[in-house]
């Protein structure tokens, strides 16, 4: 549905939609390694290496 | 997948529409987690090493001295150890890396900085090693606790449980090398502060004795990819030398690369 409808958005021939489908992609993962993850990644608490009085 | 949700679309109206949507999100995530275990797992450690190597480089310390014995290619000078009160640095600001950290158990090539603070984002998974601020600095009467990723983000404490018995940790700052030894090791749960008392073991509130030892202690997450327990190793002052005067002979037996003798090769060529 959504990705139907992203693919219908894009422009031009085929090979060109995919091209522009791979740079969004791109895009969106460089967006979640800068950024998202590390948000992401203090809720995901796998490696604490503290002690502390209030640890979570 | 599209194309059954768009078939459905056609032949449910409404109904498919949804389960198609519900169902790109739900691949939609499945490759969101995807990547963050990628991310987690690999590039953490890309980034910190890379931070790590430059953080070393930044630190521009002076060299131990080398000499040229009789035809021989120039080595490091062995430090002589020095076992009276070692000098005690100034306390650095938060943040700031002010000490070096060897282990020869954990490889020749084996160096991280170490960095005032215990703060997840800022220190540790960037800078590497960080000093618990309330404990004291290497070489004083108490316990230099530091704390350090056993996996991802460079992992600088990846090696905890090799550590054995006896092994030498060094801590270099910027004029002094502190040599510690090995001497135990304990499981514990995250609250267990005591760990990191001027006398490790010596819980909170309880009067703090006079104090006549110099301990080391290292955290480090237990089970490896778990936070639900630390893997503590606590150590002891062995001796201490100017670095002016040498490097210690258990990192030279060791084969241990130092940092300002790689840049002085590097210089050389």
């Amino acid at each position: 549905m959504m990705y139907g409808l992203l693919w219908h958005a894009l422009p031009g021939p085929v090979w060109l939609r995919v091209l522009l489908v791979l740079i969004l992609f791109v895009a969106a993962v460089w967006v979640c390694f800068e950024w998202v993850f590390p948000w992401f990644s203090e809720y995901v608490p796998i490696n604490d290496n503290t002690v502390e009085a209030h640890a979570p | 997948m599209r194309h059954a949700s768009r078939a459905s679309a056609r032949r449910g109206g409404a109904f498919g529409a949804v389960v198609g949507v519900v169902g790109e999100l739900l691949i939609t995530a499945g490759v969101f987690l995807g990547l963050f275990v990628v991310w987690q797992l690999w590039w953490t450690d890309v980034q910190a090493e890379r931070i790590h190597t430059q953080v070393l480089a930044d630190l521009d310390w002076t060299e131990p001295p080398l000499e040229v014995p009789d035809n021989e290619l120039e080595g490091p000078v062995v430090a002589p150890e020095y076992r009276d009160d070692p000098p005690i640095m100034d306390t650095p600001d938060y943040a700031e890396v002010f000490a070096q950290f060897y282990v020869p158990r954990w490889g020749a090539d084996y160096v991280e900085p170490v960095a005032e603070g215990i703060d997840k984002a800022e220190i540790l998974d960037r800078l590497g090693i960080g000093h618990y601020p309330d404990t004291v600095l290497p070489g004083d009467l108490g316990n230099f606790s530091v704390a350090g990723h056993r996996t991802t983000y460079g992992r600088p404490f990846h090696g905890v449980a090799d550590l054995q018995e006896g092994d030498p940790i060094v801590v270099r700052t910027e004029d002094t090398w502190y040599v510690y030894r090995v001497t135990e090791h304990e499981i514990v749960w995250p609250q267990q502060v005591e760990v990191v008392s001027p006398v490790p073991g010596l819980m909170p509130g309880e009067p703090v004795p006079e104090l006549t030892e110099r301990f080391i202690t290292l955290t480090a997450c237990h089970p490896m990819y778990s936070a639900a327990q630390r893997y503590i190793v606590h150590g002891e002052f062995d001796y201490w030398a100017p670095v002016d005067e040498g490097t210690p002979a258990e990192l030279i037996d060791a084969g241990v690369e130092i940092q300002a003798l790689a840049d002085h090769d590097a210089g050389v060529r």
